[in-house]
């Protein structure tokens, strides 16, 4: 019964990804016979040339400026939390309760949905409409990661190595990068993982925000879908396309994903 | 925010306040205490920084465009609440709001039924774990825009795979797009999709750490695994039932990108009669098509008004589950 449920949940997970894999191999004739082959055929490489110099979708652009923001962004989060997660899990100061509870608060509020007129005013005023920077910044931080982050140093780093490094005489800075950074390593690894793949999966704020001539590869799946409705192979190919990058990233540290999400979420 | 140093003359306080600092072999210097003071407020502070600017700004400022007649570039009125009553009585923005909260409730009910069966499935002794675990979070990882894009093909009208499986039960062919009830199915399945896998292993993580003499006392006592099922496991886990139905009611009710690309145009009108228009659509809708920030932003805050109710009213029916019985 156990492996029943288990295969076909297995089954019905992997179907849909394989199916867009399979339409990624073969021509439009193909993706439309009823019923549909779930066999790869041999067609994938004349479908990316294909998807390529499709002009109006500027799929490689996409490629690209997705990779920029994703890898900025991840940077960037990673280190905030983990600089915010160690001055809340090992450091004492004044509010810092309040203060912490406050970020936990604030990831209910759907700020994407909330702030999205605000937001977009101050990029027409301050010019960086159409620019990566309207997509970067607004993400640079993110309270998940605050969290996590303030989690992971309470369980990794014991005090008293912190107050053997106050012992000897480092300062807050030096204890940081000595003895928080190197201990937090794995919790980081998984953040940066989960943080990539939001960013990476990004679509409502750049399809507002920039140009589709300067497009994320996400937006660039819409413009391809708007554009070229009936073309399922091309659509197919620039989706699998745009997936590839996180499977990559799964394949290689799967394991680490599923113990990182399985950690956090008993402490939670 | 404050920095908050303490005076120097300020005598030493009682108490194991900084017990660490005050053992340093610098305690007297001023910097050491200088350093213990304010650094963590330096740590934290390029957080709060950035939140303020891309976080509260935003939310105030909704707030202040919300109250006026505001168009971008052009004539910004003020107009009290005209925005909020034009928009309690606007036929689009319930329709939208009906629309979310359907196929929030038709996502959001299988995918935790789901995820609690997976999750006890998964937590059985058996051979390649790992390998079930990875697979169920496949979907997990695939762009929320890809699943769109896939779904939408297998919900095709004339050559679609589902309505091709569901012609040997002798059902015709369904247009999922046209009417209301098949194009929440439709967006629902998506949901479903790529979020049941994570919850159950949410879930999967909680039960692991259900002691097990629970069980063992239990199987003593005579409990089938049925009743264990229902009267431990489910009781153990209400946290963290909680925190999966929070998690849904936030992204449930801000739901944009599978019926905007399920739509295929970018109108952000959802469907021919606004069948899957949700609020968060609705919004862009008014903000970028139609260029009415001031309604749009009400609207917004309708929105995380919706949501509060939507996470209270979760919480206190899922407080509830397990509890007395």
């Amino acid at each position: 019964m156990t492996k029943v449920v288990l295969a076909l949940a297995l089954v019905l997970s992997a179907f849909p990804i394989y199916y867009m894999f399979i339409m990624a191999t073969r021509t439009n004739e193909e993706a439309i016979d009823v019923p549909p082959p779930l066999l790869p055929g041999g067609h994938l490489g004349e479908n990316i040339a294909r998807l390529l110099s499709t002009e109006d979708a500027y799929f490689v652009t996409g490629l690209v400026n997705s990779a920029i923001v994703s890898v900025t962004v991840t940077v960037s989060v990673v280190l905030i939390s983990t600089l915010a997660g160690f001055a809340f899990s090992k450091l004492r100061f004044r509010g810092s309760k309040i203060l912490l509870g406050l970020i936990l608060l604030t990831m209910m509020v759907p700020l994407q949905q909330m702030g999205v007129v605000p937001l977009y005013e101050l990029m027409v005023t301050l010019g960086w409409t159409g620019q990566l920077k309207a997509v970067i910044l607004p993400f640079l931080v993110n309270g998940f990661g605050v969290f996590m982050m303030t989690q992971y140093a309470t369980q990794a780093v014991p005090d008293e190595l912190v107050e053997a490094a106050r012992v000897d005489g480092a300062s807050t800075m030096r204890i940081y990068t000595s003895v928080i950074l190197p201990a937090l390593r794995p919790g980081m690894a998984v953040l940066a993982l989960l943080v990539f793949m939001q960013t990476w999966n990004e679509f409502m704020w750049p399809l507002i925000v920039l140009n589709p001539d300067n497009p994320v590869v996400q937006t660039s799946i819409a413009a391809l879908n708007q554009a070229h409705g009936t073309d399922y192979v091309m659509l197919f190919t620039g989706t699998a396309a745009s997936v590839l990058p996180l499977f990559i990233v799964f394949v290689a540290f799967g394991r680490q994903i599923v113990g990182g999400l399985m950690e956090g979420a008993v402490k939670a | 925010m404050t920095l908050h140093v303490d005076s120097p003359a300020a005598p030493p306080r009682p108490g194991p306040r900084r017990p660490a600092g005050r053992r340093g072999p610098e305690r007297g210097s001023g910097w050491a205490r200088f350093d213990l003071r304010a650094t963590p407020y330096f740590l934290i502070s390029p957080y709060f920084l950035l939140f303020a600017i891309f976080g509260v700004f935003p939310l105030g400022y909704t707030l202040w465009v919300s109250l006026h007649e505001w168009e971008l570039a052009g004539d910004k009125t003020l107009v009290g609440l005209d925005n909020y009553i034009e928009l309690i009585t606007d036929e689009a923005f319930w329709n939208a709001v009906v629309n979310t909260l359907g196929m929030f409730v038709m996502s959001t009910i299988p995918q935790l039924v789901l995820a609690l069966l997976l999750a006890n499935a998964l937590n059985k002794r058996i051979r390649g774990r790992l390998f079930f675990r990875l697979g169920v979070l496949l979907p997990l990882i695939t762009s929320v825009v890809a699943v769109a894009v896939v779904f939408t093909q297998l919900y095709g009208r004339d050559y679609g795979m589902i309505n091709w499986f569901l012609s040997f039960f002798g059902v015709d062919a369904i247009n999922w797009q046209n009417e209301k009830w098949s194009s929440w199915i439709a967006i629902s399945t998506m949901i479903d999709w790529r979020w049941t896998g994570y919850n159950a292993i949410i879930l999967l993580a909680a039960m692991q750490t259900i002691p097990k003499d629970l069980y063992e006392a239990a199987a003593i006592d005579g409990a089938s695994p049925r009743r264990q099922f229902w009267q431990i496991t489910i009781p153990m886990l209400r946290p963290t039932i909680i925190f999966t139905v929070f998690i849904s009611t936030i992204g449930g009710l801000t739901l944009f990108t599978e019926p905007v690309m399920f739509d295929g145009n970018p109108t952000m009108s959802g469907g021919a009669t606004g069948q899957y228009q949700t609020v968060a659509m609705f919004i862009v809708k008014e903000a970028f098509r139609d260029f009415d920030f001031g309604y749009a932003a009400a609207a917004a805050w309708l929105l995380f008004a919706l949501i509060l109710v939507g996470t209270l009213i979760n919480y206190s029916f899922t407080r509830r589950i397990g509890g007395s019985k």
